[in-house]
């Protein structure tokens, strides 16, 4: 094997003021040619930065203080920018995270393609080898689907459009910055499949970025581990996955969602909350264009008992966030029985609805968007309470609980959303959803947009809470994993319809719908069981 | 956008811009019955001569003794047949007032516009590819400026420089009086006399152009799909102009679309400084002398171009930017 790409002791520095003086410290590693290197970190670790420079890519707020980037045999970082031009896309490619707004929505898909190759001389190809690379990359009819605008295509034809863009002219070394994070599972799943394949015929060398243990098992041949812009752990990736050394090798390895669920406690049929019939449909169009009807809901009924978690699962577009909004009145749905506690809450007036407010309370998926930047913590936990008649210093006092059930310090309550984290975010919003007593949470979401440590955490949390108020939840998730680790019973959605429905050992273990046994398919690393590891500090 | 649709969809924007136009109509109608001052004793009062069996004569004459709805009826009428009604100050038909006047506002509006779109966008542009340099302060502050200065005053200095000290340009009118000139003479003299007031009309737009497009295109340029651009080779300068400009146009032209549909209403106060011959300047005079009908008219004539505007910018927009379904 021929060694591609050498990075010895890079050193990034992040300007001034930041939160740390260095992007990435000190950083080597090397790719050969035909190897799958899988870089490892949460946000911020600096994995990206790393791929950056070796594009040539750096923000001209960042600058590289010391090292080298030797990639086939030169070295990279005094080149000019002229020359590191014409190796980008030609000798060295990128793929990139977010599919829905790495394309010039302007632009027609095929030209783009074509643009790779115009700006490095081939353009004559270009009309022969578009189709050709689109059909490489398995698009269906790739003549007509070059002429589109990346608009008319979904997030997993735009990501194989991307990588058919980077393969244009046949790279030696392709780097995939999270190319699957912003997928549904069973695309990412086709997505992980062709870059492997293209892979291994290419004999390219691929510098894969990630923050998915399970992603990392399905695909790497060689690991790095990166924290705080370090790497800590180096190695093949059956040693690193089944046996890491490194303390925060184990922490991430062990937040990893196992899959299997704690002891859960008997579930009594007391139902809380029971949905009959319930249909969402919505249209598009008027006048003259022809109309479009999404069924959004349908065929979705369910029955949540007392104390129990309900897992709503599904790819995006699937439905499941409809059918919880619809029991709380974000979204009205034409058809249906939404009964709580017997009563039936869909033909109630806004006014008939108050009551109900107060009983059931949401969690949001964006920790981000979901609380209000220029309020306090505390008056958002309060605001609640005290428009629902609880006093100004009860509503406080229950605050101040509820911050330290969450594990948040006191003094949260006189700061602003944007000085936490997004993990403490989210606990704020569950102390938000809390401070109204519920009785029934509809979690949508809660843990997707977070890292795997911070995961972790607040799942822990959950449960916990679940356990000490006896919660009843509706927890609505597309990570199977997460599902499996936290409810007692699981929904599978697909196109707006439940199409399978049981407790979740027996959804998991003998899978009765096809969709099911797909999405289960389709769990990344499912072949590879994480070590139990005893907890290190 | 699929031009197949385009048909349906103009027709059914078309209809709904009628409807539009005939409700302004009304309300144009009601709105000048509700001024003070009735137009028969304005009539009279000019004539000199006043007393109550004349006025009750010019009013039977003008239809004025008529209940509101048949008065309405009747002015709807003649606006349908494009009969805009008859001013008796200048004792000439509105309609073919108008007609005289529109090719000088649509010369000074439309240089306008193209001189604040062009420099404007360019300046923008400019600015941003030099972001946080000298260049882009000067052209912010100069932006600025051109932003807060009122039109008359910059109208004023403008005409105090060239015309008074420097006495290179005219200061007023649309063509040189007493002159006999021929050809390509002609051209340049109006030309000449175009060039203060086009310049005093599109400086704030120029200010506005510059920073929507400093803006929109430093947005853009931040943007995944420009880095993506930049992974695959391409060299800065086609990035700019194919990637960056094209996205950053969309809302220029939604600008563009509603400084177009201000051409003709929006030059009152710069035909008024430089005694520029256009429908401003008209619509100021029959203020003045509370000739209603030529007001009628002028309004008329701004709204049309303001709904004809609005509708040929949805039209670019949908084949600007292919996400943009046409559907009525």
């Amino acid at each position: 094997m021929t060694r591609l790409l050498t990075v010895d002791s890079l050193t990034v520095a992040l300007p001034q003021g930041a939160d740390r003086p260095h992007a990435v410290e000190d950083l080597s590693l090397h790719l050969d040619a035909g190897e799958i290197l899988c870089v490892v970190g949460e946000s911020g670790s600096g994995k990206s930065i790393t791929a950056n420079t070796v594009m040539g890519l750096l923000p001209k707020t960042l600058k590289v203080k010391t090292g080298t980037v030797t990639f086939e045999g030169e070295p990279m970082l005094g080149l000019s920018a002229e020359a590191l031009r014409s190796r980008r896309g030609r000798r060295m490619a990128m793929v990139f995270q977010e599919p829905m707004t790495a394309l010039n929505p302007l632009m027609r898909v095929g030209d783009q393609i074509a643009e790779a190759l115009q700006v490095h001389g081939k353009g004559g190809d270009a009309r022969a080898r578009v189709p050709e690379l689109l059909a490489a990359v398995n698009l269906p009819d790739p003549a007509s689907l070059a002429k589109m605008h990346p608009f008319r295509l979904s997030g997993g034809q735009r990501q194989r459009v991307m990588i058919a863009m980077a393969l244009a002219l046949e790279p030696a070394l392709l780097i995939a910055d999270e190319p699957t994070t912003a997928l549904d599972v069973t695309t990412q799943m086709q997505i992980l499949r062709l870059i492997r394949e293209i892979q291994a015929r290419k004999g390219m060398g691929v510098m894969f970025i990630t923050h998915d243990f399970g992603v990392v098992a399905e695909i790497a041949d060689r690991v790095a581990v990166m924290q705080h812009g370090r790497i800590v752990e180096q190695g093949p990736a059956a040693e690193i996955l089944n046996a890491p050394q490194h303390p925060y090798t184990r922490k991430l390895i062990a937040a990893v969602p196992h899959g299997d669920a704690a002891e859960k406690a008997e579930i009594r049929p007391a139902p809380v909350l029971v949905m009959k019939g319930v249909e969402k449909t919505y249209q598009r169009g008027g006048w003259f264009g022809a109309k479009a009807v999404v069924r959004a809901v349908h065929n979705a009924d369910f029955t949540l008992n007392k104390g129990e978690t309900l897992g709503l699962v599904g790819e995006s577009g699937s439905g499941k966030s409809t059918l919880a909004r619809c029991v709380v009145r974000l979204v009205e749905p034409e058809k249906g029985e939404i009964l709580f506690h017997g009563k039936d809450l869909r033909p109630l007036s806004r006014q008939g609805w108050l009551p109900y407010r107060k009983r059931i309370q949401m969690v949001f998926q964006d920790p981000y968007a979901s609380l209000n930047p220029r309020r306090k913590v505390g008056d958002a936990i309060t605001e609640g309470p005290i428009t629902h008649g609880v006093s100004a210093a009860e509503a406080r006092e229950r605050a101040l609980d509820l911050l330290r059930l969450v594990k948040l310090d006191p003094s949260a309550m006189e700061r602003y959303p944007h000085e936490f984290s997004g993990g403490q975010r989210q606990r704020i919003g569950l102390a938000r959803a809390l401070a109204m007593q519920p009785e029934l949470l509809i979690a949508d979401e809660p843990v997707s947009a977070l890292d795997v440590s911070v995961q972790a955490q607040v799942l822990d949390l959950l449960a916990e809470i679940r356990q000490r108020l006896g919660l009843t939840m509706l927890f609505i998730t597309h990570d199977l994993r997460v599902a499996a680790q936290i409810c007692d019973r699981i929904a599978v959605m697909q196109r707006g319809a439940i199409v399978e429905l049981g407790p979740t050992a027996q959804v998991f273990g003998a899978p009765q719908h096809a969709y099911t046994r797909a999405l289960l398919d389709s769990i990344p690393g499912r072949d590879w069981t994480p070590p139990a590891l005893a907890e290190t500090a | 956008m699929e031009l197949s649709k385009l048909p349906g969809y103009l027709l059914g924007r078309l209809v709904k811009a009628a409807i539009v136009i005939l409700a302004i109509v009304v309300c144009n109608f009601f709105l000048i019955h509700a001024a003070p001052g009735d137009p028969a004793s304005i009539i009279a009062g000019q004539s000199g001569a006043a007393d109550a069996r004349f006025l009750e004569q010019l009013r039977a004459q003008f239809g004025l003794d008529q209940p509101l709805y048949v008065q309405l009826w009747i002015y709807l009428k003649g606006v349908l047949t494009l009969d805009l009604g008859f001013s008796h100050r200048q004792q000439v038909a509105v309609a073919s007032l108008l007609w005289d006047r529109l090719p000088a506002t649509l010369l000074l509006t439309g240089a306008a516009f193209v001189f604040a779109l062009s420099v404007g966008v360019a300046m923008g542009a400019l600015a941003a590819l030099r972001v946080g340099t000298w260049g882009d302060s000067i052209i912010t502050v100069l932006a600025l400026t051109f932003y807060a200065t009122p039109l008359f005053w910059v109208g004023l200095m403008l005409v105090l420089l060239f015309s008074v000290t420097l006495e290179w340009l005219p200061s007023f009118g649309m063509a040189s009086v007493g002159v006999d000139l021929h050809g390509i003479d002609v051209v340049l003299d109006v030309a000449k006399h175009l060039l203060l007031p086009a310049l005093t009309l599109g400086l704030f737009y120029v200010a506005v152009y510059a920073r929507l497009s400093r803006a929109t295109m430093l947005e853009v340029a931040d943007q995944d799909f420009v880095k993506t651009a930049r992974a695959k080779g391409v060299p800065e300068g086609r990035i700019l102009r194919r990637h960056i400009l094209r996205n950053a146009l969309l809302p220029i032209i939604t600008f563009a679309g509603i400084q177009a549909g201000q051409l003709i209403g929006g030059s009152i106060l710069v035909e008024t400084v430089f005694a520029w011959p256009g429908i401003g300047r008209l619509a100021f005079e029959a203020l003045l002398a509370r000739d209603y009908q030529v007001l009628m008219g002028v309004f008329f004539c701004t709204s049309v171009m303001v709904v004809l505007f609005n509708l040929i910018t949805d039209l670019l927009y949908a084949v600007v930017d292919p996400r943009v379904e046409v559907s009525a």
